[in-house]
């Protein structure tokens, strides 16, 4: 292979060039029902799954708030919460703009999308039973695989037929160039079913026997983040950056680098979930070293997103999309070097067993991932409807909602966890103090829950009305304000 | 690297060591682990379960009480687990040999629950805690699982297994009772039941500081 033809690969430049607009917009047009589907599905998840975390969030400050029935108690509402934005929402927003990303740099139509309808409508009917059986009662407290074992076949099921789809699509790709979100979306959508399968039969179907099942646990719930939605994210920035902006990605290398060494570092990252746990020491060393090499990955993507970004920032005041992807890209390298220093031993101690470890996860998940998935969407949903967004003060109002919220989530479940986690690290210090430091955080963090869910109602508004085709004839994209500056990529959203 | 073997065999590659590592030898190293006989009494260690206490894994389970309460009692001197009083040693392997499922936990809203069946091994305790934590202690912030007890009238006797001591406004009125049901009573043999203070060559007690 010549290196030349490796370099011109990852160009995205080359993209838009070989495709004729009438092309484009048959490809659009192919995907239009599926992504839409898992889109507004999506959406539906996300509220049921704030108002679950809002109500759980509320129950740390209010421990006699609807205790009276068992579906109702904490440690319902709790995995209720985790799986509606895990399976519910985010799984399902990725599949959906993955689909629409593959379809595009494959640069051929789907073809029987049919079939990728029903998958959309079984993968809802899984959520569903899973989330109805969390609450009667039947999950095994597994973190990350509290569906029950009745309702996890029919998500794989649907899971393989979207699977299948889109490595078909990479494998009947127009020849030319394979630009490097195609490379994320396809280790994507192997590694989600690998990962699934192997999580479900030997904890949920054959479970194996004692703290082994500590390990399979954690392997699973790190890799869902690091394996699956982060190649997800990675794979939309890379697209939606260079689109907007109208520049190729600043450099090739640095493409290649961040890919292989998050695929080889990411996946053994699990076991910093387990430090002093009952395992091997070397298998808690080998994930704390990985976990410390993300800083590979991570900086190589942080640099090229960055780079490529420079002279261009103006474009943050005019455009949505670019607007959440930027947000979301940068809580990824912030998420990522936080993650990194939760792994180590002398650190984790402290923050481990506390509220810290659950604002990473909402910097992971919902700083990057979901900001990153709003970004894609408002790209996306105007490209298969034919409608632009009805107001730019709504997604104004969408991301300040949700920037303020997230932002003062995650800052008050760090500070309350870092004073909550030094209390609990001191012998003489009672258990009841390091309750007294948190408990004011954890209010900041209740409120924090409307701001989130008000943005989120904002956002189905604007897509119900897209959907509705009550959205902008198309006059020019609904953005900001005027874009500044000869933007070869103004006529993106 | 427009060649779909190539991208595909990497993305094997990376993803297979981290499932030979990370799965399938703790599975081959761990999974086949058998409990350590005990000589003196023809017991072994760590102690099998009364059927009452595995069923009340499954409540454990289904009400998530995992989400606040881990059961692991980390190692020194990178913690200081021991110190506070978690457990007189460091949990292994080994004493996780009969849970299921395990349930290690990540978080600490409440208390480390390793041996709270040796810190509080009155069975009548942990009914009135779960059913009115705040009756045991006040500035608790764990819900009332009330949802798994039933307040009746008292129908000649009181009944055996109905909750004694209940004060304040919680308590019955007079002429009733508050039992337990099925569910509850599994989870507070299952609570009881948790002791990893029996000894383990691989975790000797640190000396007393």
């Amino acid at each position: 292979m010549k290196p030349h033809s490796l370099i011109s690969s990852f160009h995205p430049a080359n993209e838009p060039d070989t495709l004729a607009s009438h092309e484009r917009a048959e490809i659009d047009a192919s995907t239009r029902f599926p992504v839409l589907l898992f889109f507004g599905s999506a959406i539906f998840w996300l509220l049921v799954g704030s108002l679950l975390g809002l109500v759980s969030a509320w129950k740390m400050t209010h421990p006699a708030m609807l205790d009276q029935m068992a579906w109702t108690t904490f440690g319902r509402l709790r995995p209720a919460h985790l799986n509606t934005v895990i399976y519910g929402w985010a799984s399902a927003s990725g599949i959906g703009v993955g689909l629409w990303l593959m379809a595009r740099l494959c640069r051929i139509p789907l073809i029987h999308s049919k079939l990728l309808i029903s998958a959309a409508i079984f993968w809802n009917i899984g959520v569903l039973v899973g989330v109805l059986g969390i609450l009667a009662g039947d999950s095994r407290s597994i973190e990350w695989l509290e569906l029950p074992g009745y309702a996890t076949p029919i998500l794989f099921i649907a899971y393989a037929c979207i699977g299948v789809w889109a490595i078909i699509m990479f494998r009947y790709r127009r020849p030319g160039h394979v630009y490097v979100s195609q490379w994320y979306l396809f280790a994507a959508f192997l590694w989600f079913p690998w990962l699934y399968a192997t999580a479900n039969i030997l904890l949920i179907w054959e479970p194996i026997q004692g703290s082994a099942q500590g390990a399979v646990n954690w392997w699973f719930a790190h890799n869902v983040l690091g394996l699956w939605f982060t190649p997800i994210g990675l794979a939309s920035a890379y697209y939606m950056i260079p689109k907007v902006i109208g520049r190729p990605i600043h450099s090739y290398y640095l493409s290649i680098l961040g890919f292989w060494s998050l695929a080889l570092f990411y996946s053994w990252n699990g076991m910093h979930h387990l430090i002093g746990g009952p395992f091997p020491a070397w298998m808690i060393s080998a994930s704390v070293v990985a976990s410390v090499m993300m800083f590979i990955p991570v900086v190589t993507v942080a640099i090229n997103h960055h780079m490529t970004m420079r002279g261009h920032f103006d474009a943050l005041k005019w455009s949505p999309t670019l607007r959440f992807t930027v947000f979301g890209a940068m809580s990824y390298t912030l998420a990522s070097l936080q993650g990194m220093t939760m792994a180590i031993p002398s650190l984790n101690t402290l923050t481990h067993f506390t509220d810290y470890t659950i604002g990473h996860a909402h910097l992971g998940l919902y700083a990057f991932f979901t900001m990153a998935m709003f970004g894609a969407m408002y790209y996306i949903v105007p490209r298969l409807t034919g409608r632009e967004w009805a107001s730019a003060a709504a997604i104004r109002w969408h991301f300040w909602l949700v920037a303020t919220g997230i932002l003062l989530m995650i800052g008050s479940l760090f500070l309350g966890g870092v004073l909550e986690g030094l209390a609990q690290y001191d012998p003489r210090v009672s258990f009841k103090t390091s309750l007294d430091y948190v408990t004011p955080f954890r209010w900041l963090r209740g409120i924090s829950g409307f701001l989130l869910l008000a943005g989120h109602l904002v956002f189905t508004a604007l897509f119900a009305l897209m959907v509705l085709k009550l959205g902008r004839r198309k006059d020019g994209p609904t953005l900001f304000a005027v874009p500044t500056g000869g933007n070869p990529g103004a006529s993106a959203v | 690297m427009n060649k779909l073997p190539l991208l595909f065999l990497g993305v094997f590659l990376t993803f297979a060591s981290s499932w030979i590592g990370l799965v399938a030898y703790p599975y081959l190293a761990l999974g086949h682990m058998q409990p350590l006989p005990d000589e003196e009494t023809g017991g072994s260690f760590p102690p099998g379960n009364s059927g009452l206490a595995v069923a009340g894994q499954r409540v454990y389970a289904a009400n998530g009480c995992l989400y606040c309460h881990s059961q692991q009692v980390r190692l020194e001197p990178l913690s200081t687990d021991i110190e506070k009083g978690l457990g007189p040693r460091q949990t292994v392997a080994r004493d996780y040999l009969r849970a299921q499922p395990v349930f290690l936990g990540t978080m600490r809203t409440g208390p480390d629950l390793s041996n709270i069946g040796a810190r509080q091994p009155d069975a009548n305790w942990h009914h009135r805690h779960l059913y009115e934590p705040r009756t045991v202690t006040d500035w608790s912030i764990m819900p009332s699982f009330r949802f798994l007890y039933k307040m009746r009238k008292i129908q000649g006797q009181q009944s055996d297994d109905a909750l004694k001591d209940l004060v304040g406004p919680h308590a019955p009125p007079p002429g009733w009772e508050v039992v337990p049901n099925e569910e509850a009573k599994a989870l507070v043999a299952y609570l009881v039941s948790l002791k990893r203070n029996y000894p383990l060559p691989e975790s000797p007690e640190p000396p007393a500081k």
